[in-house]
Order: structure tokens, then sequence, then C-alpha cells
């Protein structure tokens, strides 16, 4: 009985490996073939190369045509931590209002707040393309990243309420008594506390920055604004077969950032996940 | 009464003082008594009335409005009625659109919940190492989402791609270009989408924690076998958060583009096989700049989202169990 038991769970172990190890093959065929001389990727099965080679690496960050990949990946940087700074202000702002404070119509706002979660981009883009245009933001930075700081992600605004509900409001009390104001007690109190959610917000911020296409596809036209996503698909058109060595490394460094943002920070994630199903 | 209620409200609460004592200052003026109330909570949410009416509202209206129009950017916009609406349903690619999103959605949704369930359950053996287990499957959902991926499968599943060298060498069969097929190209975005089923996944994980162990143990007493209980307290007990996958899964499909955008190299081929909703949107808006067409068909992915949302919400009391046995 016992050793049944035994060999059932080993069974469960291996299986679980097994379909792991299926499921992670592409991303380390990827890695593989970035170090692969390019008349091997294609013929050369086997994950640990035959022989191996940096060039892909160099190659791809020279660049194409004058411009050096690092201009792309400098220019996600920038957009992704903007991002996580404008979202971390305007959404927390406005959970601190949602999550303690009173006022008129609070219903009214929280319920239209919670509405937008569930928008599809597609309604509002057309006129936030006209409107940018008009005020010839098309093509830096501002399109993408000014909705962060006005709190337009309102995912993150509820995420952010359902932690400062859970926060004890004797805090603010006795705050209050200090005669502290509505926002020294956001600053110096809430915020503080909040930092696990504000992590949280953070990683699925920069992720979706960092990946995002659709946005940037539209808003960034000229090929020095471009960021990694934008820089990887120029990459793949004007390159022929021959370059598919120098795309598949530069697609592993595109990677590099979302996995160590991953490993560092595992726990928030699995937590971010499943108290609020993020990320579908 | 009514003063001191008033007179409390404004406080906040107030101090336990202020219930005996009814001070004629329970009568400030409404507006003065609104300021201070409001002032400082609105002030909070300023950024966010900033987003809502500038980012929001106020494209919605200006994207209704444009929808009856015609409108391509440089002249002003031209009143046609519901020209564009009924544009549509002659427009063959975006009946095609529609079918190859419908087929994305009601492919890769249900498979994804699927895999994430069957994982869920393995991992959920109270065996060593789940939190390594996660990980692993969490990475292609992590990872999934970006260009770099979608340009790994694009070759992954061409002609001389893994897939084929795989199939050539274990099975001895020569596959096709999967991504030139438009008999299967679509079903390759389906895979890629089926790959990610991390999300899903640790969610279930979290909804599987739920379930009383007691439960299962009376089951046993019962001499319900494993089979038994799984659809009798298992599956029941996990509707609420399936309920959430599913809808979930279903609003982030119908939505899908990236992936398409780089597989199909921007076109939605071969032969619009996998030209989905939002590409065509995309190429409609952005491509020929007939954006009042473009407008339209956002409010029609809003109300096909809707209407799933909807009916699926309408079916929930048929299938979905809340709380402790249908009280």
């Amino acid at each position: 009985m016992a050793s049944k038991a035994l060999n059932l769970r080993w069974l469960t172990h291996v299986v679980i490996i097994v379909i792991g190890c299926f499921m992670l093959y592409p991303i380390f065929w990827l890695i593989s073939s970035s170090f692969k001389p390019a008349y091997l990727i294609f013929s050369d099965v086997r994950l640990w190369p035959a022989e191996v080679t940096l060039d892909n690496y160099a190659k791809g960050w020279a660049g194409i045509a004058r411009l050096k990949f690092s201009t792309f990946f400098a220019n996600s940087f920038i957009i992704a931590i903007l991002s996580v700074i404008g979202n971390i202000i305007g959404c927390s702002l406005a959970a601190y209002a949602f999550g303690r404070l009173d006022f008129s119509l609070k219903k009214f706002w929280f319920a239209l707040m919670m509405m937008t979660i569930m928008l599809p981009h597609h309604v509002t883009i057309i006129p936030q393309y006209i409107l940018f245009r008009n005020m010839d933001w098309i093509n830096t930075f501002f399109p993408l990243v000014t909705p962060k700081f006005l709190a337009t992600e309102a995912f993150f605004i509820f995420l952010m309420i359902q932690f400062v509900r859970g926060l004890p409001r004797e805090l603010d009390e006795s705050a209050t008594i200090d005669g502290c104001g509505t926002f020294r007690i956001y600053w110096r109190i809430i915020l503080p506390l909040m930092v696990p959610a504000l992590i949280t917000t953070s990683i699925f911020t920069f992720i979706g920055a960092w990946d995002d296409f659709f946005s940037q596809l539209l808003f960034l036209n000229s090929a020095d604004k471009y960021t990694v996503p934008l820089g990887l698909r120029l990459f793949m058109d004007s390159s022929g077969a021959s370059s598919w060595g120098p795309l598949f490394a530069m697609s592993v460094l595109a990677l590099v950032p979302c996995l160590i943002i991953f490993f560092a920070l595992q726990k928030h994630f699995v937590e971010g996940i499943s108290t609020t199903g993020l990320k579908g | 009464m009514k003063l001191i209620h008033l007179y409390n409200n404004e406080h906040n609460g107030g101090t336990r003082l202020s219930n005996v004592i009814v001070k004629p200052r329970g009568i400030i003026p409404s507006f003065k008594r609104l300021w201070k109330k409001n002032a400082v909570p609105y002030l909070f949410l300023l950024p966010w009335f900033l987003g809502i009416f500038i980012l929001t509202l106020g494209p919605m209206v200006s994207s209704f409005y444009l929808s009856f129009t015609q409108y391509n950017i440089l002249s002003p916009a031209e009143w046609v009625g519901i020209d564009n609406y009924k544009k549509m349903f002659d427009d063959d690619r975006f009946l095609k659109s529609l079918k190859v999103t419908f087929t994305y959605v009601f492919t890769s949704v249900p498979l994804k919940l699927s895999c994430a369930l069957l994982v869920a359950l393995l991992l959920n053996k109270g065996i060593r190492g789940l939190s390594i287990y996660r990980t692993i499957y969490y990475i292609p959902t992590l990872l999934g989402g970006s260009v770099a991926i979608a340009v790994l499968w694009r070759k992954m599943f061409g002609l001389e791609g893994i897939v084929n060298q795989f199939l050539l060498n274990v099975f001895n069969i020569q596959g096709t270009d999967w991504i030139a097929n438009p008999k299967t190209a679509l079903y390759s975005i389906v895979l890629l989408s089926v790959w990610q089923f991390g999300s899903p996944m640790i969610i279930f994980l979290a909804g599987l924690k739920q379930v009383p162990l007691e439960y299962y143990e009376a089951a046993q007493v019962d001499g319900a076998n494993k089979m038994r209980q799984f659809f009798t307290i298992t599956i029941p007990l996990l509707t609420p958060v399936i309920l959430f996958n599913l809808v979930m899964g279903l609003i982030g499909a119908f939505q899908a583009f990236t992936q398409s955008f780089i597989i199909s190299g921007g076109t939605g081929g071969p032969i619009d096989s996998t030209l989905f909703y939002t590409l065509y949107l995309y190429m409609k808006g952005f491509a020929f700049f007939e954006m009042g067409y473009a407008s339209a068909m956002a409010w029609i992915l809003l109300l096909v989202i809707a209407i799933m949302t909807a009916v699926i919400f309408g079916t929930t009391k048929y299938w979905v169990n809340y709380g402790d046995g249908g009280k």
C-alpha cells in the first residue's frame, strides 16, 4: 500500500516534469539557436549546439542601418519606467480617495471606474489618436506615458482600493488626532503600508509596457523612437533568411528584463494573480 | 433630530460630545458644507477625473459620433448615418475577420482553461516543489505576449522549423509550412494562446486550495470514488472560479492582436486566414484611414463582448455554485 502511494507520487512528479520540459522547449530552442552559427540553426535540432558563437549577439546589437539595438532598449526602458511611476502616483491617489475618504457621488464614480476596467481599448483609441495628433504628440512618448499618470488603468486602482480597505482605520484616526492632514496621511501612512500592492502594480505595469505593441505601433513612427517590440518587428521584416541568428539573439535579450523581474519578485506575482486574476 | 443627524454626518462619525450638543452651526450653507466635505477627496481624484473625461468618456462619445460619419483625419467628418454599420455586412473581409475571431475565441479559450485546470489538479496533490513547478508553467504566460515569442513561433512553425523537424525525425512525416498554409495558420496562433495557460492555472490553484478537505473525507466514507468526487465536489465548488476565468479569457481573446500581427507579418494572411477583428480594425483605421468605419467596428466589438458576457452571466444560475449548498 505504502509503496503504491510512493510510486504514484513519483509518477506525478515525472508527468509534471515531462509536460514542463515540453512547454519550455520552444524557449530553450530560442536561446540555443541564438548561440548557433547561421548554417546550424535549422539543421541542428539538439539544444546544446555543436558550435557556440556570440556572433549573433554582436551583429544584432550593432543593429540595422545605423540604428543600434541599444536605442530600442533605452526607449523601452524609459517608457516602462515612466509608466510604472505614472501608475503608482495616479492610481494610488484615486485608490486612497475611493478606499478611505467620504465624498459626494462616491458610489457613482466608483461604479464608473469599475466599468472602465472591462472597456476594450478600441472604442477610445481612434479619438485618442486624433487628440494626440492635434497636440503634436505623435512620435513622442507622451501618448504612451501620460495616460498612466491620469490613472486610466482602472484595474490597478481597484487592486489598491482592496488593499487600502484592509489597512486598520485606527492608524488614520490617531494620525488625525496628532494633527496630520489628509495628504500627510496618504503620504506618510497609507502609501508606505501599500507597498505590496504598489509592487504588484509596478511588476504588471512594467511588463505590460515592455510588451505593449499596439499603442507603440500607433504612436511611434520614426525608427529612432522605436522600442524593443517595434525594433524586433523592423528586424524581422527587413532581414533575409540569413539573419535569423541576430533576430533570435535580440529576442532573447528582449525577454531578459521580464525574466529578471519575475524571478526576483516571484511571490508578488503569484499573490497578484491569485488575488486579483491579473493578466489573462 | 434631523439637525443632529446632519451635524454628525458632516463630522464623519464625529465625537461623542456632538451627539448631545446641538450647535447652530449645524445649518451652515449647503455649498460651504459640500465644499468642506468634497474639496480634498476631489483633489485626490483629479488625475483620475482628467483621465476618465479626456481619455475615456470624451473619446467614447467622439468615437460613437465618428461611427456615423466618414472621416479620414485630413478632411472634416461627414455624416453618413448608419451607412458604416450597413456596409459591414457586405464587407467580405469584415465577415471573414468575425469568423476568424470567433473560431479563435471558441477554440483557444476552452482549450486554455482545460489545460489550466488539468495542470492545476496535477499540482494540487500536495506534492513537493509546488512553487518551482508553478514557476515553470507560468513562464510561457510571462513571455508569450511579447513580439519576441511571436517571432519565435513564426519560425518554429515554418517549413524548416523545429515542429517539422520533430515530425520528420520522430514520425517520419513531412509537415507543411504551418504559417503559410491557410488551413493551419490560425491554429498555430491558437496553440500559442493555449500554451499561455499560466494565469488561469494559478487562479484555479488558489480556488482548489479553498475546497475543504472534509468534503472529500466525507465522500470517501460514503464510498464515492475519485472520479465521482471530482464531478460532485471539485467541479461544483470551482464553478465561480471557472466563471471568472471564462469571462476574463473571452474578453482577452476577442481583443487578441499582437500575435496575429507579427505571425502574419501585419497582413492577416495567408488569404485572410488570420485576419483577427482587431487587426482589421487597425488596418481600416490606421492604414486605410477609414476612421468612421473603424469606430463603428470598435462599437460592434464592444457590443459582441457585452452580449457574450451577459449571456454567460445569464446562465450562471444553472451552473455556478455560490456559497453553501444553494441556501
